[in-house]
């Protein structure tokens, strides 16, 4: 019987001529319409394009579609062959590796192809990483879960609070180091809930994503993969960190630190770039290269998890015309700390004034940080930053805005109700997410 | 050896024929970047490696290729201006190009073929690195049709449309280099059924198609700008797919070459068999044979082992003169091992025991050699040089080619060589290495739109060379000339230049083919050269029986203008007084004949004359002026 799901993309009327022929994905029909006579497999329709198109499979391995009209007519020639996904043999472990835990959320990283249908499926086995990518054998022992099979824009807080108590569970139960693999685009939020909700870590914690999908040869999956574990097994530090390329080209892996690093790019293999601090440290093939000397070392911490994030928190980007009602509403609804994004060294409209000075009077943290991405807020410069800080707004030095949005809701979720206690503790450093010097050459190239 | 005595028709030869072309579009088939070739040192270079995906190809080739591949490091040469994100992989392709797509519908209907009604995009694995991506793009827009060749009716599979591929310019064992500029421009591909049966008619067959494609007047032209992928097979033995004939004059001799290496190899199987061998006796005993070539004056060798290299030896149980079996002119059976070997392994080769003692290896070495493996003298021994893992990789692929030996041809893809021959690429993939590009929305082919192309149409071939014919007086042969050696718009700017036709299409064709035989390389002139050439004959200042010598002045001094040759020739046109002191001369030379023959005297003075002036002064004028002389001279001489 032919699955329902399978035939979801076509409109009633091919369902319906497939169903009354008894064919379904995968199957060998024939399909006519006046003098064209075509014999193939019967493909699942593509959710983009005409859903009265039947896809045909032909045997030199193209897909066509024919348009099913008036006249139309498809015949079940005979039942296709199921595809299999034949499964690499799994290397032996070798003794005398570090050990490390993998935890699966999602992405591109976590995927794989499905040839017949080019459907890239999140289906992995974490155990068929040693499989799929064999060096990784010969760089630790692997203990693999798959915790979610989320997008990374489909994640929420809860799953950031999620992440960090198996990260937890594994480091208690004596793992090196542990690499989670998760969707690129929000992968920095989830790096900053970590390294903030994981005290007194005593090994690397390192995300890991892929900007191309691994079904394709030239995918930098393997190549980040495989940095992640060199750093999670060897790295001399104990902070949340992401492994990403360092350029275009395979030569090496950056290692950024969680609070520090953004995703710049739409597309880039090299799109994550560590922003107002320099990158922590680079992997080249086996080795590590520490960039800085300021990093918290291995094996120095005490295990805390303090992973409550406060949902009522949000991050406004501010703009030429921008509607104080926004922020009413906010206050309104009961939120509790507003990051916003101003322009330049830390500014908004003067519309936006009394709104601001309403919220923090209601008791809402509001802290400002800057969308030029680049440098650190200043508020005594001009007037409007002042009249700002007059307002109660809190300068976040040179703090990413997403980093302040993870980092206010954990303050107000799992450190503090008050809003005065929260301001100052805006202004702490937990996990190097602000500093006070900012290094000359930190642009992006 | 050649084609002679090949019974094509007794054999069973079928060959399919897949023609591709570069369009001549203004952008790519996935990005806006322009269609063009660089010459100049590019901008940035990105290193890259690609990794085998699962199931491209089969299990065991699959395990083969990664081992082939490991390690080795691709350089990405690209160009701030004409290369963008996209051709790295570091972008998402975008849309189908709809200009090549309208093309390639055109070609379509020129052939009969009918459009799909949703055009697909995919994904075709290849790992070489010839794709920043590791699979080229291509779709199929219209199946069926057929081409008419000399009677016969040629039935079309289909016709796609597909990215063409980087260039590759440098290799070394360890890392290729690419050039993207090439990556990406739409290639038109008409595949034909394997209906064909004999060589010549193969490329009669792709002439065909090529005209129609050229009738679109949106191809490149040039050399790369054609290829021709032929799939060829006799009776018993198998599909060899042989790819990149870029000329079309080859495509006989690779049809005869690949036609006579089947059969050689299935004599070979013959007489393996005939020899008692079975699949069996072929052991995969590895031999360390280091030892033997430890003092060794064979240059490679030491080469290998100073490096810190080792020598591995394969028996190959009664393959004792087998290797030195001529398979096709100048290729040997060893080759085939050979090219094999390279392909797994990124060796250079191999040596073996029908063609040594040589290259400094001495007959105590391979006595030597013979006994360690203990090869008795039925049996072959291939040995090889260089890093340990490479060595066994190479020795491991002749062991399998050695058993396919046993069974008769393997399926395998093959690279044309210049000269007619081929050479192993890889084993043929199979459909697996097809899946849907899932970043390239489908393209919906309305009815509406396909009527549309159908009004406007190109000028088939036929009509073309009819209209040459008709409007400019040329005969059959020189039209199809200027429509087959692709100087249509070059010949019809000609004859603007006031040139008669015949003598703009003779120049374009038949001359330029003569300085080509005559060995000058004509690819160094110009079409502007051609276009000043012509615009001097129409306004008098050069005769067309210079054009010879003007081309071959071209030819060797490159960059120079016609006027130049001109001058350097001394070929500047005569004026009326020159002419006539030459034609004065000549008769005062000639005065006995003169007296003697009277006016029956014109031709052989005609002649003397010429010879004087010849390609400084317009015939016509010269005949005009030398009756005009004579009629002046014979009242004097009476």
């Amino acid at each position: 019987m032919p699955s329902v799901a399978e035939l979801a993309g076509y409109s009633s009327r091919v369902r319906e001529a497939l169903r009354a022929a008894g064919a379904s994905v995968g199957d060998r029909i024939r399909i006519s319409k006046g003098d064209l006579v075509v014999e193939g497999i019967l493909m699942p329709r593509p959710a983009l394009g005409d859903r009265d198109c039947v896809v045909v499979k032909l045997d030199s391995g193209y897909n066509i579609g024919i348009r099913f009209e008036e006249g139309t007519t498809i015949e079940l020639l005979g039942p296709g062959a199921k595809p299999a996904f034949a499964r690499p043999p799994k290397p032996e472990r070798k003794p005398g590796l570090p050990e490390v835990a993998f935890i699966s959320t999602g992405g591109t990283i976590a995927s794989r192809v499905e040839y017949r249908t080019g459907a890239v499926r999140p289906a992995l086995e974490a155990e068929d990483l040693y499989a799929l990518f064999p060096e990784l054998s010969d760089i630790a022992f692997i203990r693999a879960e798959v915790l979610y099979s989320l997008l990374s824009e489909d994640m929420r807080p809860e799953n950031w609070a999620g992440m960090a108590e198996r990260a937890a569970y594994y480091i208690r139960n004596g793992v090196d180091g542990v690499v989670i693999a998760h969707g690129t685009d929000t992968m920095t939020y989830s790096a900053a809930a970590l390294s903030f909700a994981l005290r007194g870590l005593s090994v690397p914690v390192v995300f890991v994503g892929a900007q191309r999908s691994s079904d394709r040869p030239s995918s930098d999956a393997a190549l980040n993969l495989i940095g992640a574990f060199v750093a999670a097994s060897r790295g001399p530090f104990a902070e949340v960190v992401v492994a990403m390329h360092e350029g275009m080209g395979d030569e090496a892996i950056a290692i950024h630190r969680g609070t520090r690093v953004r995703k710049c790019h739409t597309s880039r293999r090299d799109a994550f770039r560590s922003v107002n601090a320099p990158q922590l440290a680079r992997v080249v093939g086996m080795d590590i290269q520490m960039l800085t000397d300021d990093y918290d070392r291995r094996g120095e911490g005490e295990l805390e998890v303090l992973a409550r994030f406060e949902p009522r928190v949000a991050l406004l980007k501010a703009y030429p015309g921008m509607d104080p009602g926004l922020l009413d509403w906010l206050v309104d609804e009961g939120y509790r700390g507003v990051v916003l994004e101003g322009t330049g060294l830390g500014h908004v409209g003067y519309y936006m004034l009394d709104a601001i000075r309403r919220a923090t009077r209601e008791g809402l943290v509001v802290c400002m940080a800057s969308q030029c991405i680049w440098g650190r807020v200043n508020m005594n410069v001009y007037e409007r930053g002042r009249d700002l800080l007059a307002a109660g707004v809190i300068p976040l030095g040179d703090m990413l805005p997403e980093t302040a949005l993870v980092k206010l809701m954990w303050v107000l979720g799992s450190l503090t109700d008050d809003p005065e206690e929260a301001k100052a503790l805006m202004l702490k450093p937990f996990a190097h997410e602000v500093g006070p010097r900012t290094p000359i050459s930190t642009l992006a190239p | 050896m050649g084609g002679e005595g090949l019974d094509y028709a007794r054999l069973g030869l079928k060959v399919g024929l897949e023609v591709h072309r570069q369009l001549d579009t203004a952008g790519k088939l996935f990005c806006s970047c322009p269609t063009r070739l660089r010459l100049d040192e590019p901008d940035l270079t990105v290193l890259r490696y690609l990794r085998p995906t699962q199931s491209e190809v089969g299990e065991v080739d699959r395990a083969a290729l990664f081992e082939a591949q490991k390690g080795k490091a691709i350089v990405y040469e690209a160009y701030e201006d004409t290369t963008c994100l996209v051709e790295l992989d570091e972008e998402p392709p975008h849309e189908l190009n709809r200009e090549a797509l309208e093309i390639a519908l055109q070609v379509a209907l020129l052939l009969g073929s009918r459009p799909v009604d949703e055009v697909h995009i995919m994904r075709k694995i290849v790992i070489d690195g010839s794709t920043p991506f590791g699979f080229q793009r291509t779709c199929v827009v219209a199946l069926g049709g057929q081409i008419d060749v000399a009677g016969k009716a040629i039935p079309i599979q289909h016709v796609g449309l597909e990215e063409d591929a980087a260039r590759k310019v440098g290799e070394g064992p360890d890392v290729v280099r690419y050039r993207l500029d090439r990556l990406g421009i739409p290639l038109i591909e008409v595949a034909t059924a394997p209906v064909i049966t004999s060589p010549e008619e193969a490329k009669r067959v792709a002439l065909a198609i090529g005209r129609i494609m050229r009738a679109t007047g949106k191809v490149k032209r040039g050399i790369g700008s054609v290829r021709q992928d032929l799939n060829i097979s006799i009776e018993g033995g198998a599909i060899t797919e042989v790819k990149g004939v870029q000329e079309l004059e080859l495509i006989p001799k690779v049809i005869e070459n690949e036609v006579r290496r089947q059969v050689e190899l299935l004599r070979i199987r013959d007489e393996l068999r005939s020899r008692g061998l079975r699949p069996d006796d072929i052991r995969p005993d590895i031999v360390d044979a280091t030892k033997v070539f430890e003092s060794t004056s064979c240059k490679l060798i030491r080469k290998a082992l100073r490096a810190g290299g080792v020598v591995l030896a394969l028996k190959l149980p009664k393959f004792s003169g087998i290797l030195a079996w001529e398979v096709m002119p100048g290729h040997r059976f060893g080759k085939e091992l050979s090219d094999i070997a390279s392909a797994w392994s990124g060796l250079g080769g191999i040596f073996h025991t029908d063609e040594v003692p040589a290259y400094g290896i001495k007959e105590h070495e391979v006595e030597a050699l013979r006994e360690l493996v203990g090869a008795g003298p039925e049996d072959a021994v291939v040995f090889v040089a260089g890093d340990e893992e490479r060595c066994r990789r190479a020795l491991l692929a002749v062991l399998e080619r050695a058993k396919q030996a046993l069974i008769g041809v393997p399926r395998e893809t093959r690279m044309a060589l210049p000269d007619g021959r081929t050479k192993f690429m890889r084993p043929r993939p199979g459909a697996a290495r097809m899946y849907p590009e899932t970043d390239v929305p489908p393209v919906k082919i309305s009815p509406d739109y396909i009527e549309a192309l159908k009004e406007k149409l190109p000028e088939p071939p036929e009509k073309l060379a009819e209209r040459l014919m008709s409007k400019y007086g040329l005969n059959k042969k020189l039209a199809w000339q200027v429509i087959d050696m692709e100087v249509l718009e070059l010949f019809e700017k000609g004859v603007e230049k006031g040139v008669p036709a015949t003598v703009v299409a003779t120049t374009l064709t038949e001359t330029m083919k003569s300085l080509k035989r005559d060995g000058f390389d004509v690819d160094r002139i110009g079409e502007e050269q051609l276009l000043e050439l012509f615009e001097l004959i129409g306004h008098g200042k050069a005769f067309k029986e210079a054009i010879p010598d003007i081309l071959a002045y071209l030819c060797k001094h490159e960059g120079a203008s016609v006027e130049e040759a001109i001058r350097e020739l001394g070929l500047t046109a005569m004026t009326e007084g020159e002419i006539k002191a030459v034609i004065k001369k000549v008769l005062q030379d000639n005065e006995a004949l003169l007296r003697e023959r009277g006016e029956k005297a014109f031709g052989p003075l005609m002649g003397a004359v010429m010879k004087l002036v010849r390609g400084r002064a317009d015939p016509a004028k010269v005949r005009e002026l030398l009756r005009q002389a004579m009629r002046a001279w014979a009242p004097k001489g009476a």
